[in-house]
């Protein structure tokens, strides 16, 4: 496995105090805690915090850990000496909910804390394994007619002897109609394995919607800017909008412009009740790019009194 | 509860057409009924109606409690910093999404 440096992760030196390294850790769990971060790593650089901070904080993993010195870089394949599982002994880990909680690393160093493990206020040992969190990216169009996505999940286990390993699982979820972005899915028992005969934890999944070229998704609403000519505006006419379920003929009111917006009922996603689409009406000027364009363009200007600046007073 | 449907897994969305009882919101969040009372005390998480002998909850609130219980274990924070932080969360995705 390979060597990790705790001060390197936490960004402290050797030398540092407690009271530094729990500022340390403070400043950089709020920062990377993956219910506030939205960085992509979140989860796991906040996993290598949390084991940095269990080691750092408590003296005596620290002085055992600190027995390597700075000989070690991180990322160098490492084992730990022969005779240190008989030589060292540590208390529980406050924080243990089961195998997974911590790298191979940390496990070879200081894994006979599994013993007494403790999860969060119970006093007990974990009733069940441990819960996975995991985003799920879907483009829109999934949410609006439903799906089925395979979702590669890296599961941890420990074996009858206590050895924690990595095992890649594969699930087919199904995505259903009308989810909206922000949504979480359980799938029950789909977590990490339960130990000691507890059962297996649960699995949640995120929705997130992959940015889409036009759609932006409110809820269940959809919204959409539509480019629009000068003449479809103010003189009304009727034109093809895109929408999640087809294209739809829509009446651009005469007199129209930039920035009105109309609404599409039930054109969204689908629900009780269906959301709606919403249209902005983005006026494009198309360029007066030949004689006959600029013709016409200097006649509407000769024709037209109205100063468009007027309450701007200039 | 899991469904396998054409080898597809179908999992419960998370939302207010979903209801828990005191004791799935605690085995979900894999703590005693105590501290889920504790929260909906503190303010953390509402239940659905109150006033009834039973309380049920929303599906978001089983979201809302094990974010509230991380944000505790792992920054320290008390009910009401996790209360608030939760609260500047939602709206601060709610202002990213408009």
């Amino acid at each position: 496995m390979k060597f990790k440096d705790y001060y390197e992760v936490l960004g402290i030196e050797r030398g540092a105090s407690k009271d530094d390294i729990k500022r340390a850790y403070r400043r950089l769990a709020r920062k990377y805690h993956p219910d506030v971060s939205k960085e992509g790593d979140a989860e796991a650089r906040f996993k290598e915090m949390k084991e940095a901070y269990e080691v750092l904080k408590d003296p005596e993993k620290r002085a055992a850990y600190d027995q390597f010195g700075e000989n070690w870089k991180a990322g160098q394949d490492f084992q730990p000496p022969p005779g240190w599982q008989r030589e060292h002994s540590f208390s529980g880990a406050e924080s243990f909910a089961g195998p997974g909680q911590f790298s191979d690393f940390f496990e070879s160093l200081f894994g006979q804390a599994r013993g007494g493990g403790f999860s969060f206020r119970t006093g007990g040992r974990r009733a069940k394994g441990e819960d996975i969190n995991a985003v799920i990216s879907i483009p829109i169009e999934d949410a609006y007619r439903g799906a089925s996505r395979t979702i590669t999940l890296e599961v941890p286990e420990a074996d009858a002897s206590g050895a924690v390993a990595r095992r890649r699982k594969t699930l087919n979820v199904r995505i259903p109609e009308g989810i909206t972005q922000g949504k979480r899915i359980r799938l029950e028992k789909q977590g990490g394995p339960g130990f000691g005969g507890s059962p297996p934890g649960d699995l949640y999944l995120a929705v997130e919607f992959e940015e889409h070229p036009y759609y932006r998704a409110e809820g269940r609403d959809i919204r959409l800017e539509l480019p629009v000519t000068p003449w479809e505006a103010a003189l009304g006419r009727k034109v093809k909008v895109p929408t999640l379920g087809g294209p739809v003929d829509l009446k651009i009111p005469a007199g129209s412009s930039s920035g009105k917006i109309l609404r599409l009922k039930g054109r969204g996603l689908p629900g009780k009740p269906p959301g709606d689409q919403y249209v902005e009406l983005a006026v494009m000027v198309p360029p007066a790019e030949d004689e006959k364009m600029r013709e016409l363009y200097e006649t509407l200007e000769r024709e037209h009194h109205v100063n468009p600046r007027a309450k701007l007073g200039v | 509860m899991t469904e396998r449907s054409k080898s597809s897994l179908r999992g419960i969305v998370l939302d207010e057409q979903v209801m828990f009882t005191l004791r799935e919101m605690s085995q979900a969040c894999g703590v005693r009924t105590e501290l889920v009372v504790e929260m909906v005390e503190e303010g953390v998480i509402e239940p659905a109606a109150r006033q009834e002998t039973e309380w049920r909850f929303y599906g978001d609130s089983l979201v809302r409690a094990q974010r509230a219980l991380r944000l505790v274990r792992d920054l320290d924070v008390n009910w009401a910093g996790a209360a608030l932080a939760l609260d500047l969360l939602d709206e601060l995705e709610h202002l990213q999404n408009r």
